[in-house]
């Protein structure tokens, strides 16, 4: 056992390395490939619109949850110090900061970067990306490209509309059904959030999760193995890969901006 | 899904993110804050300014009538000096008071103002000097809990 295990880390490593190489170039001739001749800009819409547009209510659906069991349970907690007038902030802090752009990217990598993944394998096992490239069309320009910076784009948009959603479903509960004031939850909120240092850097780390999550389903659609189990395969590694991810990278990001 | 159907839920899609950004920006954070920059220079000088921020409110009355803008130290009288930015519309007397409360027992500190009854108005730059800073919690409790243990001075209660 103890025999085989460092022959098999040694193995493990020495295939994870150049893995990550590839992965790595795949992502930056994927993002330069916007100067290409075959990058189409109404592919890119297409994408976007797939990837952006199609996920818009069910980030609506979840904000709105979130925002209204956050009011609750933050009304629970500060009930006890007979601070409801904090409500406001508690609501807008953690969705801004926090909820906001890592739930966003994680609905997005189960909504659009599995599909992503799915899509990216299955025209990989029936040889269509092959076919591209013999009649001379790139397929990182054609097929990458687009989904990389449809995802770019989509994500820091689905975060500010999940945080603006989010904010008013806290709301919703905080103001009728708790009987919190309306007028301090609003000035509250309004005294201790800044703009620059609250709301742009949770839209910076959303810009950072859409690319690292687009990122990893188009790779991991690109080196699936070319059979039917391999795509499902590649989509289970993609959805898990980017969770964790996302949730690591938070951490950095965290540590870092604020 | 036609071309141009696409085109408009992406163009319907991008708008949506920047009047939700613009709603964030104006309704959450507080760039509609600056609603005092035609306003006029007053200065205040307090011996605590405790935990006043800058962007902190002005009231009159309860009333929010401008904020704070900056917050410096006289290096000769060791006195904190604090800037605020006060509306145009509100003239106060040369004999204005200005004191540090607390928004509630958690809530953030802001500058009460007391207008006097002097005819004569406060000119932009001026200075009020009849100050109260912010009331240390701490320092009263130790302050009480020293004057009971040694049984002298006005204690709270049973002084018989």
């Amino acid at each position: 056992m103890s025999e085989s295990f460092i022959p098999r880390l040694g193995h493990t490593v020495w295939q994870t390395i150049p893995r990550l190489g590839a992965a790595t170039l795949l992502l930056f001739s994927g993002l330069f490939a916007v100067t290409h001749r075959h990058f189409s800009f109404s592919q890119w819409l297409r994408q976007t619109y797939g990837l952006g547009v199609l996920s818009l209510l069910l980030m609506i659906v979840a904000a709105l949850f979130t925002g209204m069991v956050l009011a609750f349970q933050g009304y629970y907690a500060l009930v006890r110090f007979g601070a409801t007038s904090a409500l406001g902030t508690l609501v807008a802090l953690s969705l801004l900061r926090e909820l906001g752009p890592v739930l966003t990217a994680l609905l997005f990598a189960g909504r659009a970067g599995s599909a992503l993944t799915a899509e990216i394998g299955s025209m990989k096992a029936t040889e269509q990306l092959s076919a591209m490239e013999m009649m001379a069309v790139n397929p990182i320009a054609w097929v990458l490209a687009p989904r990389l910076w449809g995802g770019i784009v989509a994500v820091p948009i689905l975060c500010v509309i999940f945080d603006l959603i989010g904010i008013y479903g806290g709301y919703l509960v905080a103001v009728p059904v708790l009987g919190v004031n309306g007028g301090t939850f609003w000035a509250q909120m309004q005294s201790s959030i800044s703009f620059q240092g609250d709301i742009l850097n949770g839209l910076f780390k959303a810009l950072c999760f859409g690319l690292v999550v687009t990122w990893i389903a188009v790779w991991q659609g690109f080196s699936a193995r070319p059979t039917a189990e391999g795509v499902g395969e590649a989509t289970t590694r993609s959805v898990v890969m980017a969770s964790l991810a996302v949730l690591g990278l938070d951490f950095i990001l965290t540590a870092l901006l604020f | 899904m036609s071309q141009r159907s696409v085109d408009w839920w992406v163009g319907i899609f991008v708008l949506l993110g920047i009047a939700a950004l613009t709603v964030l920006a104006l309704r959450v954070g507080n760039l509609s804050g600056f609603r005092y920059e035609n306003g006029y220079i007053l200065h205040a000088t307090f011996n605590n300014v405790g935990s006043l921020k800058v962007r902190s409110p002005v009231k009159l009355g309860g009333v929010s009538i401008g904020e704070v803008t900056k917050i410096q130290l006289d290096p000769k009288t060791f006195l904190a000096d604090v800037t605020m930015r006060i509306d145009p519309k509100i003239k106060l007397p040369v004999d204005t008071g200005a004191s540090i409360y607390t928004e509630g027992l958690l809530g953030e500190q802001f500058i009460a103002i007391q207008p006097g009854g002097m005819p004569q108005d406060l000119q932009p730059g001026a200075t009020i000097t009849l100050t109260q800073g912010a009331v240390n919690i701490d320092q009263m409790i130790g302050q009480m809990v020293f004057n009971k243990a040694s049984g002298t001075g006005p204690s709270v209660s049973t002084t018989s």
